[in-house]
């Protein structure tokens, strides 16, 4: 191993990152702008909200408060209520899945319409029918309240949009880079130099895991400021995480860097990987209740350790020690990962 | 004067496809050796796996008498015939990235002035000509004081002029007692910088010798080209056997010089005349019946 030659090539692989304005720009604008988006979005509390369609309504804004609804039902937390002029217009939206739960205003016999295939319609079903039993009649039951604090969803997103990110650049900046390197000369003409494919690979390596850190650091910090995550854990144990998942997704781009000259089948094989792995390591929603072997697969990929560690710390306090195992993860990964990717390397084929 | 390399029935086979059949040369110490042939004689494969780029199927090849080591790229500079470099690299980073990779590097002033690198140093590597370009992948190559130089048609798709340059440069590398392989289809190259040449043809050696052996030995005859017209009448009276042609006879000649004074003694109009001299190119047709760049 010889770090000069390490050096130069790291180096030169940082100039092209950063000198490349659109791709520099856009690893930043990407993860905040779908963060905003989220917080715009899903902000308030109206992520879990039943939505309950209420006909005849005016044609001015809807109030529910004005409507002659069960009260009780009314008053219902969580519970969206839309007004509609007539009742085909309901129906209409009630059969698309629109709104869960359509009710009649003023109806003496409190007719409602609720579509059979619907989970959600069933519940706001069992809610309306439990607002129109008298309170006498309810059994008894004991409440019990915990103290908690509310993790909003974007609390909960950020370090999934951050993962996500880290995993395309990881994926894209090493496997796809190294084809296009090999596809258009760049590693004929190295490959004549002294410089060993260790070397070559080690320098690519390096130099995407300090991209991913450094942008992964910024974005963070900008988010942060605009949007106030609340973070219990601690921010080094973080960043341990985030090096550890960096250097674990760029060892798998190794592997897809090691052959192959077409930069359209890398593309596909590089879909065929981030996709699932987006979906099954819960960047966008909780696996939580998903069958046993959906779960068991998730495993495989390094964005579901990396993730599940860093939502620990972030939400729950978990120190690294709690994580130990997700780390162990990503170490075995790492390992496995360079090995392959390092003994298929080739600068021709 | 030793030789610097020497290769031993070479062969590089592609499944179905021979492309380096059993090629044999060496190629001495401080000269300029060129592998001649048209598009896809197997000159860039012979090349390239004497480079260490490819491995060969068969064959042996020895750097200073003994086969290649980890150490022979430290000791060759390579121009590829096409080469992308890295994105976002100015001329100079990318001489100097280049400079790390090697345990000796060239003065990098000095390569710039070698080169004529120096106006557009700054520039970003796919921003410049391809004149430039040329010049500047071969200032890549010798970014290591090698002394061995392999240069893969390093004048293709130059102007004249451009090409002219580069010519300079090479014939100042060679003064500098470098030892260089060349590839190229141009003979007026090759006879410009070459000391000795193989000429290839469908992945053999057809022919090996200095430029002037060649000629000498396949060049054929030298002729002197008139109108028919001008030559009706005369020709029975002329010493020369021809070739004709629809509207040209060439008259074949080992002695130009006797052939117009002949010419002259017979009043002919000369203002159409044409001397035909042997050149690489002739060598090659006569070698192989087509031409070059065919």
């Amino acid at each position: 191993m010889n770090l000069k030659r390490l050096w130069a090539i790291f180096k030169a692989r940082n100039h092209e990152f950063f000198r490349d304005r659109a791709a520099f720009g856009w690893n930043f604008i990407f993860p905040f702008l779908i963060v905003g988006g989220f917080v715009l979005m899903f902000g308030g509390d109206s992520r879990n909200e039943y939505k309950v369609g209420v006909f005849p309504a005016g044609t001015g804004t809807f109030s529910v408060d004005a409507a002659d609804i069960p009260a009780r039902f009314r008053e219902t937390r969580y519970l969206q209520f839309i007004g509609f002029a007539d009742e085909a217009d309901g129906l209409d939206r009630l059969k698309h899945h629109k709104i869960d739960f359509l009710v009649k205003a003023g109806s003496r016999t409190n007719e409602y319409w609720v579509s059979d295939t619907s989970p959600r319609g069933y519940i706001v079903e069992q809610l309306f029918n439990h607002s129109l039993v008298p309170d006498a009649s309810q059994p008894l039951a004991e409440r019990r309240k915990i103290r908690g604090f509310e993790i909003r969803y974007v609390d909960w997103l950020f370090p999934g949009i951050l993962a996500m990110n880290m995993m395309f650049s990881a994926l894209y900046g090493v496997g796809y880079t190294v084809v296009r390197y090999r596809k258009n000369g760049v590693l004929k003409r190295l490959k004549a130099t002294p410089l060993s494919a260790f070397e070559y690979l080690s320098a690519q390596m390096l130099s995407r895991i300090f991209l991913l850190m450094f942008t992964t650091v910024i974005v963070w910090v900008g988010c942060d400021l605009v949007f106030s995550f609340r973070t219990v854990g601690s921010y080094g144990a973080i960043l341990v995480i985030f090096f550890l998942g960096s250097l674990s997704l760029t060892s798998l781009g190794l592997i897809l860097a090691a052959r192959g000259t077409s930069e359209e089948f890398t593309s596909g094989i590089l879909n065929f990987i981030s996709w699932p792995m987006m979906f099954l390591s819960e960047v966008w929603f909780s696996l939580e209740g998903a069958p046993d072997w959906i779960r068991s697969a998730a495993k495989i990929f390094p964005l579901t350790h990396m993730l599940t560690a860093t939502r620990r710390v972030m939400n729950d306090g978990a120190t690294l020690a709690d994580v130990s195992s997700e780390l162990t993860a990503l170490l075995i990964m790492t390992a496995v990962c360079l090995v392959i990717g390092a003994s298929l390397f080739s600068w021709n084929r | 004067m030793s030789h610097l390399l020497e290769v031993i029935d070479l062969v590089k086979r592609y499944k179905a496809m021979e492309a380096v059949k059993n090629v044999s040369f060496a190629v001495t110490e401080g000269s300029c050796f060129g592998l001649l042939g048209p598009n896809g004689a197997g000159k860039t494969t012979t090349l390239e796996v004497i480079e260490n780029v490819i491995p060969p199927t068969s064959g042996t090849i020895l750097y200073r008498g003994a086969p290649r080591t980890a150490s022979f790229s430290e000791e060759v500079g390579i121009q590829f015939q096409e080469t992308t470099l890295l994105a976002y690299m100015t001329v100079r980073e990318t001489l100097q990235t280049f400079q790390s990779l090697y345990e000796e590097s060239s003065d990098l002033e000095k390569l710039i002035d070698l080169c004529y690198l120096g106006d557009f140093q700054h520039q970003y590597n796919d921003r410049i000509s391809g004149g430039q370009k040329q010049r500047f992948l071969l200032a890549l190559a010798l970014v290591n004081q090698p002394a061995l130089l392999f240069l893969d048609e390093p004048s293709t798709g130059l102007d004249p002029q451009a090409r002219q340059n580069l010519w300079q440069i090479v014939q100042r590398i060679k003064e500098e007692g470098k030892t260089i392989i060349l590839t190229t289809h141009y003979m007026e190259e090759a006879e410009f910088l070459c000391d000795e040449v193989a000429i290839m043809d469908d992945g053999r050696i057809i022919a090996q010798g200095t430029p002037g052996e060649l000629i000498r030995k396949y060049g054929g005859e030298k002729s002197v080209s008139l109108p028919r017209s001008v030559l009706t009448g005369v020709l029975d009276r002329l010493p020369f056997s021809f070739r004709e042609t629809r509207e040209r006879i060439a008259l074949l000649t080992e002695d130009v010089n006797a052939c117009l004074q002949a010419l002259i003694h017979e009043r002919i109009d000369l203002s159409d005349l044409t001397v035909n001299v042997q050149n690489l190119e002739t060598v090659f047709l006569n070698l192989t019946g087509r031409q070059l760049r065919e």
